[in-house]
C-alpha cells in the first residue's frame, strides 16, 4: 500500500528534501543540475541525454524482439512521444552512434482530420509540416488517410499465425549471422539485403504477397503523398457519417483507435514490415490501462498495454517508449529540439466528462498531483499481468477472435456466475417474453429502440434501420468481444461500418453456420487439420 | 402517452432501471430485483440447506435491503436457511449509535434474532478514541481491520456457518479500482470473488454483488424500508473517496461501466512468477494471517503502546523488534508516533 508509505515519509522528506534536491547532478555530481524528474532526481544535460538514450536501447535489447535487419514501421502521430521515438531511432541509426541500432525503419502517419471535422486546408498544412519532419529523417514514409479505410480488404482482420519457435535461439543466431555478414561485405546495402533473406520470417510471406496483389487496385491510394488527395469527397462524407452515427464520444474514440490500428496493420503488411513501433508513453499507458478496465477489457490488459502485442500473428506491435513518463519526454524534446506537430484529436477541448478516456486522463493526472507514485504504481501492476488466454492456435485450439479487436472470444461464457451472466439475466428479466425467447449468451441490441416497446432482436416490428440487412442477426453480436459490443451498441446504424468489416462479419457467420451443420461429423478442429504435415 | 412497463406491458412504468435503462412498474421491479439476487445465489452456489447464515447488518440501506431480500427469498424458494442479524458497534458517536437503533427496529420488523458486538468489549478501544490517537488520515484502516475480526468473532460466538454482507456492485467496482491504483496485486485477485474464505475462517459472501447501489435505494424507497442514511463522519479523507467519485462520474457517462469494471476485475490474471502472500495463523490470537501476527494484533499493540503508526506502512523489521518486546531507539519510536501539527 504505497501511498501510506508516502504519508510516513512526508515528515522525513521535508527535512531531507533540502539535502536531496541539491544543485548538482545526481549522476556525475559535477555539472549543475538542469532538471528534476520523478520526485527528486536531478540531472544535468548530458547525463539526462545518456539516461534517456540508454533507456531506449535497454528496452529494445532486453526484450529481444527486434531482429537485426528487420523492417520496422514507426507509427508517428506527430505528438511528442512518437516524435521522440522517431528522433531516438534516427539518432540510433546515425553514424555517430556507438553500437548502431540494427533494424530498417519506415514511417507511417495516419491522418485523421476527417473524423475530427477539420477542413482540407488545415489538413494539408499539418501534413506538409509532418512531411518536412519525415523527409529530414531520411526514412521512407507513407501518409495514410482515414478515408482509405473504405478501400481496405477484409483480409486485414485475419490474424496469420505461424508455428511457435524458440525465440531466444533465433535471436542469437540472427545476430551472429548479421555480424558475420557485416564483416564480410563491404557495402552497407549488401549487409542489409543478405540478412533480410536470412531472417526467419514465417511462411506468411506468401500470404503477404497475396495481399499486395489484391491491393494493386488500391496501390495508388496507399502511396506517398503526391500533391493530391488519394481519396474522394464521398469517402470523407462516409467517415463523417460513421462518426456522427456514434452516440457517445467514448465509442467514437474506440472506433477511431480500431480503424487506425487496421490501417497501420494493412500498411505494414503490404509494405513487408513485420514489426510496428508505437510511441505510447508511461503516462499514456497508465491512462489506457485504467480506461480499459472501465471499458470491460480487463482480460486483455496485458496485450493492449504490454511491450509486445502478438494478436495479429505476423505483425507484432511493440511499445519501446513505455517506460518514459510524459514529463521526461517533454523535457527531452525541449532540451534537444525534437520537432513535433500538434494535431487536435477527437477529445481536444472537450469537457471533462465527455468520454471515459478523457475522464480517466484527468482523474489520473489529478491523482498524480496528490500521490506522485500513482502512474508508476499502475505501470508496475501492469507488468505483473499476463494475457489470460493465449492467442496462438497451437495452445488454444479453435479459438475465435473478435471482429474488431482480434482478442479471444468467449471468456465471459466460461464462468457460470460472472458479471456477464448477471447483466444478461438482467436484460432478459426486464423485458416481456416473446415466443422466440431471448438468447442468454448474446446481449440484445435494443438501445436504439429503448424508448419504444421493448422487443428482442428476432422479433419484427423494430423500426431500426439496420434490421433490413441480413447480417445484423444475433450472430453478429457473437462475433464481438464484450467491450466491442458496447462500442457497436452505441451506433445508430451498422450499415455505416466500412465494407471490409461487414464483409468479414458475413464470411465468419457463414463459416460458423457451415460448421454448425457438420459439427457432428468433425473429429478434430480445423486448426489441427491445417497444421498437420 | 404514459410509458408502459417493459415487462408486463400492462401497468404504467414507475421507474427507469439504472442498470439497463428499461422502464418498469413497481411490482415488476421488485420481482426482477429479487430474481437477480436469487440468480446470483443459485449460480454461485452460495448456500446449502440447513445452514445458519449471519447477515452483517449496519442499519444502512445495503444491509437492510439484504436482510429483507434474504428473508423473502428464503421463504419463496425454500432455501431452508437459518437467518441471524449480526451487527458491529464501532463506537462512533453521532453515526453508529443512531444506525444501531435502526438495526434494532429491523430486528422487530423482520423477526430475526440480533447480536451486537462492540469494539469496546472486544478490543477495549472505540473509533472515537482511536481517531484521537491516530488522526484523521489512516483511521479507516483501523476500523476496517477491527470490523472484519469483530464480525468473525461475533459469528463464532453464534456458531454461524456463513456470513453474508451487503456489498453491492458499486462497492466491488470501487474496490477493483482502488486496488488497481494502489498496485495491490494480492487483493486484486480476490476482491471480485462473490464468496471468499478458506479453512479456519468462516466463509463470507456478497449476494448483492451485481446489484447497483441506485437500484438498492430504489428498492428500499418503493418498499418503504426503514434505513439509516448518513455517511460515516470520518470518511471524507479516505483514499476510497477518489475511486468512488471517479466511479460516479463513470456511471454518469455510461451506466453499464460498473458491471464493466467488475467484468474486467474478474478476468484479470496475474503472472505465476508474482509472489503472493501465504496464509498462516496469528501467533497471538490464532486468527488467519499472512504475517506472523495478524493486522489487528499489530494495530492494537500500537494503540496500547501509544505508537499509533505501528501497523501503518512497511516497517517490518522494526515491527518484529517491537513485538519481541525489545526496546526501540528514540529515532525509531518517532517514526511510529503521529505527526502532530
Amino acid at each position: 500500500m504505497c501511498d501510506l508509505d508516502e504519508g510516513s515519509n512526508e515528515d522525513s522528506m521535508g527535512r531531507d528534501s533540502v539535502k536531496r534536491i541539491s544543485s548538482k547532478c545526481m549522476k556525475c555530481k559535477e555539472s549543475p543540475a538542469l532538471l528534476i524528474i520523478r520526485v527528486g532526481d536531478a540531472f544535468c544535460r548530458n547525463c539526462f541525454k545518456e539516461y534517456f538514450v540508454h533507456k531506449f536501447r535497454a528496452m529494445l535489447g532486453k526484450n529481444r524482439l527486434v531482429f537485426p535487419g528487420e523492417k520496422v514501421l514507426l507509427a508517428v502521430s506527430g505528438g511528442p512521444s512518437s516524435s521522440s521515438l522517431l528522433f531516438q531511432v534516427q539518432e540510433g541509426l546515425s553514424h555517430k552512434a556507438s553500437k548502431k541500432l540494427r533494424f530498417v525503419p519506415g514511417i507511417v502517419h495516419i491522418e485523421e482530420g476527417a473524423a475530427c471535422g477539420k477542413t482540407l486546408e488545415e489538413r494539408t498544412k499539418i501534413v506538409a509540416d509532418l512531411k518536412s519532419i519525415f523527409s529530414t529523417s531520411g526514412f521512407p514514409f507513407v501518409i495514410v488517410y482515414l478515408e482509405e479505410v473504405f478501400s481496405l480488404p477484409s483480409s486485414v482482420l485475419q490474424s496469420i499465425f505461424s508455428l511457435p519457435t524458440e525465440k531466444d535461439d533465433l535471436y542469437k543466431d540472427a545476430v551472429a549471422g548479421f555480424m558475420q555478414s557485416c564483416h564480410t561485405s563491404v557495402k552497407k546495402n549488401l549487409c542489409h539485403e543478405t540478412v533480410a533473406q536470412e531472417t526467419t520470417l514465417t511462411e506468411d510471406h506468401t500470404h503477404a504477397s497475396l495481399l499486395s496483389t489484391h491491393a494493386h487496385a488500391n496501390e495508388t491510394s496507399i502511396s506517398a503523398f503526391r500533391g493530391k488527395f488519394p481519396f474522394s469527397p464521398e469517402q470523407t462524407e462516409a467517415v463523417e457519417k460513421l462518426f456522427a452515427s456514434m452516440k457517445t464520444l467514448t465509442a467514437k474514440e474506440e472506433m477511431l483507435q480500431t480503424l487506425r490500428k487496421h490501417l497501420i496493420l494493412y500498411t505494414a503488411r503490404i509494405k513487408g514490415y513485420s514489426k510496428v513501433m508505437m510511441g505510447d508513453s508511461c503516462t499514456r499507458l497508465a491512462v489506457k490501462l485504467l480506461a480499459n478496465i472501465c471499458l470491460g477489457r480487463g482480460a486483455f490488459l496485458a496485450m493492449d498495454t504490454g511491450f509486445s502485442d502478438p494478436r495479429h500473428g505476423d505483425i507484432t506491435i511493440i511499445r519501446p517508449m513505455r517506460e518514459y513518463s510524459a514529463k521526461e519526454i517533454a523535457f527531452y524534446n525541449k532540451l534537444f529540439g525534437v520537432p513535433s506537430v500538434f494535431t487536435a484529436g477527437l477529445n481536444t477541448k472537450a469537457p471533462e466528462k465527455a468520454s471515459i478516456q478523457h475522464l480517466t486522463e484527468s482523474f489520473i493526472v489529478k491523482l498524480q498531483a496528490d500521490f506522485p507514485s500513482t502512474v508508476s504504481t499502475i505501470y508496475r501492476t501492469s507488468e505483473k499481468l499476463n494475457p489470460r488466454y493465449s492467442q496462438t492456435p497451437a495452445d488454444d485450439k479453435g479459438t475465435e477472435t473478435c471482429l474488431l479487436c482480434s482478442c479471444v472470444l468467449g471468456i465471459e461464457l466460461r464462468d457460470e456466475a460472472s458479471a456477464f451472466r448477471a447483466i444478461s439475466i438482467s436484460e432478459e428479466l426486464s423485458q416481456s417474453k416473446k415466443p422466440e425467447g431471448g438468447q442468454v449468451s448474446s446481449s440484445t441490441m435494443e438501445e436504439c429502440c429503448a424508448e419504444n416497446k421493448m422487443e428482442t432482436l428476432e422479433s419484427s416490428g423494430c423500426s431500426c434501420q439496420s434490421r433490413e440487412r441480413r447480417n445484423t442477426t444475433p450472430d453478429f453480436w457473437s462475433l464481438l468481444c464484450y467491450s466491442c459490443k458496447l462500442v457497436v451498441k452505441d451506433m445508430t446504424s451498422l450499415d455505416l461500418l466500412p465494407e471490409y468489416i461487414l464483409e468479414e462479419a458475413n464470411r465468419r457467420q457463414r463459416r460458423t453456420q457451415i460448421k454448425r451443420e457438420i459439427q457432428e461429423y468433425l473429429l478434430t478442429s480445423e486448426d489441427d487439420a491445417d497444421t498437420a504435415p | 402517452m404514459p410509458v408502459l412497463c417493459s415487462r408486463c406491458e400492462i401497468k404504467k412504468a414507475h421507474l427507469k432501471r439504472p442498470k439497463t435503462g428499461h422502464s418498469l412498474c413497481k411490482e415488476c421491479f421488485f420481482w426482477v430485483f429479487e430474481e437477480e439476487v436469487h440468480h446470483s445465489i443459485v449460480s454461485a452456489k452460495l448456500f446449502n440447506r440447513g445452514e445458519t447464515v449471519g447477515i452483517g447488518a449496519s442499519g444502512g440501506k445495503d444491509s437492510t435491503v439484504l436482510a429483507h431480500v434474504m428473508k423473502v427469498l428464503n421463504e419463496r424458494y425454500d432455501y431452508g436457511l437459518n437467518l441471524i442479524l449480526l451487527s458491529v458497534d464501532e463506537g462512533i458517536t453521532g453515526y453508529r449509535d443512531d444506525s444501531l437503533e435502526t438495526v434494532k427496529r429491523n430486528q422487530e420488523q423482520y423477526e430475526l434474532p440480533l447480536k451486537i458486538v462492540s469494539y469496546e468489549e472486544l478490543y477495549g478501544w472505540t473509533m472515537d478514541t482511536i481517531v484521537k490517537q491516530v488522526g484523521l488520515k489512516n483511521n479507516c484502516t483501523f476500523c476496517g481491520v477491527f470490523r472484519r475480526q469483530a464480525l468473525d468473532r461475533g459469528a463464532m460466538m453464534l456458531e454461524v456457518d456463513k456470513i453474508c454482507t451487503g456489498h453491492n456492485a458499486d462497492d466491488v467496482a470501487e474496490t477493483v479500482l482502488m486496488n488497481f491504483l494502489r498496485g495491490d496485486i494480492a487483493r486484486l485477485r480476490r476482491c471480485t470473488a462473490i464468496s471468499t474464505g478458506s479453512e479456519g475462517a468462516i466463509p463470507r459472501c456478497k449476494p448483492l454483488k451485481y446489484a447497483y447501489e441506485k437500484e438498492i435505494v430504489l428498492y428500499a424507497y418503493f418498499k418503504k424500508l426503514d434505513y439509516f442514511s448518513t455517511e460515516c463522519i470520518y470518511s471524507p479523507n479516505a483514499y476510497r473517496g477518489h475511486a468512488r467519485s471517479f466511479l460516479k462520474d463513470l456511471e454518469s457517462i455510461r451506466p453499464s461501466s460498473i458491471i464493466d469494471v467488475i467484468h474486467s476485475g474478474e478476468n484479470l490474471s496475474v503472472k505465476e512468477e508474482v509472489r503472493m502472500p501465504i496464509q498462516g495463523n496469528c501467533a497471538r490470537c490464532g486468527y488467519i494471517s499472512s504475517q506472523k501476527l495478524c493486522k489487528a494484533c499489530v494495530l492494537l499493540e500500537g494503540l496500547n503502546r501509544g505508537l499509533p503508526k505501528l501497523g501503518i506502512g512497511k516497517h517490518h523489521k522494526l515491527q518484529d523488534k517491537l513485538l519481541k518486546s525489545q526496546p526501540l531507539t528514540e529515532e525509531e519510536e518517532k517514526k511510529f508516533k503521529m505527526i502532530s501539527f
